[in-house]
């Protein structure tokens, strides 16, 4: 028993120090007092949680940010989902599946701040896209919404998470036994059948790991969003990045309370529905 | 009949039209990336958009001449380093985890989910947190202490995860076929676990490097005064109107494939050495 406990020490001391007990003193911090030139004073108070609450502010960026949220999943679900089916199912050579399956995947070994500004010179006023429609007489106005809108805020969102759904969705479908597509098909399915209660419900770890990571990579960004807005639209981390440009701590952590209170609470959910742990093992 | 199941018999529609959807995809995913890479030998109009004037490398000799573009090489010159420890104590760290996870002990589920929260948690969040614990401490925040450290908090998840789908694979009846045949258990590890388990650490090296070299949210105050590159590019998207950000840009992104490349031509050069039974 003692060597599988040094074996699993460095990860256990690891997580403590830069995880458990950054997270506890985000939490004790948020019920601490802030005040001006001094930063933070160790009184208990409620004053933080409750300035954040009854500001319409918070609402309405945590309004934005479940938008964001949403949308984004919708559309990296759909298309996580059925990149996954065309490259277990459809894509009938191994070696080309994991070739295409690498292709997708590359990206997310790159800088992710250099793949959002890349979408400048594409989605600009005298961008590529613009300029192709000007050239080509389909508008004689370049279109200002898309760049520097909720528009480029999705693409970019998109541009940069998709992966995160086709990853896990693949790994799932690709331990489906694919005789059990042929079952499904001698029994008299149809093509959308099969798909429906056989694929899908077999991909619901994938599923549920990804939108796991798209969640929560989208409630807890500050920079596509500031970026990709232009600063028009918010986040909810918006709010605890203007609180620590003025060394207010004991607010942007209790703002910080909140964000993970949410986003635990969306993962819990999750976890419910599925036992990813168990399921990762097999 | 044959067309409802899509892997056997003649290619059903749906092949087609997923085709186009993954092209799609794939122009979708690497356009811009292209975008940035042409607009990176811009001349000097300057100019951030297409078309692209006498072509010149003007704007990588500026990001290497830092007169006006800021300390990049410095930059560089942190984030190198920085990257590799963390790949390194990725590897040795999530590698021997994983195989304590391989046993059921106490705790066991309490570590595994602490992990994955750890990797959920929003990366602003642990920022705060990390400098906040790094004042108590009285400690001043580094690029190579608090920096480290909230990279770690996110690399070695990744790297755990990973090792879990390796180890599932590693049947442990070949290492008590190993001790049946008279190995001693160093010899089993070196001879039987270490080869079989080799590309997955590859794969967790590639990840902990990676998310390193690219990470920002939990770098932003984590790393001090003195910037990585991400934060660097950061500024420069906030300052920067040239194509001098283009040409970073480009280098990250060479950098960046490189890595890729030595690690994924490094498992396919293994997994052939073994098939072809050394």
């Amino acid at each position: 028993m003692l060597p599988t406990y040094l074996q699993v020490a460095p990860l256990t001391v690891v997580l403590a120090f830069f995880f458990i007990i950054p997270v506890g003193l985000v939490v004790l911090v948020s019920f601490f007092r802030y005040q001006m030139l001094v930063g933070i004073v160790p009184d208990f108070t409620l004053k933080n949680y409750v300035d954040l609450l009854t500001n319409p502010t918070t609402w309405t960026l945590y309004q934005s940010t479940l938008k964001f949220t949403l949308i984004v999943l919708a559309i990296t679900f759909v298309l996580g989902f059925w990149i996954a089916y065309f490259l277990v199912f459809h894509v009938r050579n191994l070696l080309t599946a994991i070739g295409l399956f690498l292709v997708c995947t590359v990206p997310f070994w790159t800088s992710n701040i250099i793949r959002m500004i890349s979408w400048r010179p594409v989605l600009g006023k005298e961008g590529l896209i613009n300029s192709a429609l000007l050239k080509t007489g389909v508008i004689d106005q370049p279109i200002e919404w898309l760049l520097y809108s909720d528009f480029s805020v999705v693409v970019a969102y998109v541009h940069l998470f998709t992966l995160f759904m086709i990853v896990p969705i693949f790994n799932s479908m690709a331990r489906i036994d694919k005789s059990l597509l042929e079952a499904a098909v001698d029994a008299g399915a149809t093509r959308w059948g099969v798909i429906w209660n056989v694929v899908l419900p077999l991909s619901k770890t994938g599923i549920a790991l990804g939108a796991l990571f798209v969640v929560t990579l989208v409630m807890g960004d500050f920079f596509v969003v500031t970026v990709m807005s232009g600063g028009l639209s918010g986040s909810a981390t918006s709010g605890i990045f203007n609180d620590l440009q003025f060394l207010n701590y004991p607010r942007a952590a209790a703002n910080a309370v909140i964000l993970l209170i949410i986003v635990l609470l969306i993962a819990a959910s999750i976890f419910r529905l599925v036992d990813v742990r168990k399921e990762l093992v097999r | 009949m044959s067309s409802a199941s899509p892997s056997y018999g003649s290619r059903p529609w749906t092949f087609y039209v997923l085709a186009l959807l993954f092209t799609l995809f794939v122009i979708f995913l690497y356009g811009p990336m292209l975008a940035v890479l042409v607009l990176s030998f811009q001349g000097p109009s300057a100019s951030l958009v297409f078309p692209l004037r006498d072509p010149s490398l003007m704007w990588f000799d500026e990001l290497f001449n830092p007169r006006r573009t800021g300390d990049v090489v410095g930059a560089f010159n942190r984030s190198l380093p920085l990257a590799l420890v963390v790949m390194l104590l990725t590897v040795l760290i999530s590698v021997t985890a994983g195989f304590a996870f391989r046993r059921r002990f106490k705790g066991a589920t309490l570590i595994f989910y602490t992990a994955i929260a750890s990797l959920i948690v929003p990366g602003l969040v642990l920022s705060i947190g990390t400098i906040v614990t790094f004042r108590y401490l009285g400690l001043s925040a580094s690029w190579n202490t608090s920096g480290l450290g909230a990279h770690l908090s996110w690399a070695l998840p990744f790297g755990l995860l990973i090792m879990f789908a390796v180890l599932g694979r590693l049947n442990p009846s070949y290492e008590e076929a190993a001790y049946d045949l008279g190995a001693s258990k160093w010899q089993t590890v070196k001879e039987v676990v270490v080869p079989i388990v080799f590309p997955g650490m590859i794969a967790v090296a590639l990840f902990g490097f990676t998310l390193s070299y690219d990470e920002f949210p939990r770098s932003w105050l984590t790393v001090g005064s003195k910037n990585t590159l991400p934060l660097e590019i950061w500024t420069m998207t906030t300052n920067v109107t040239s194509p001098a950000l283009y040409a970073l840009g480009t280098v990250t992104t060479i950098i960046s494939f490189l890595v890729i490349a030595i690690a994924l031509s490094s498992i396919l050069f293994i997994q052939r050495k073994r098939s072809r039974g050394k």
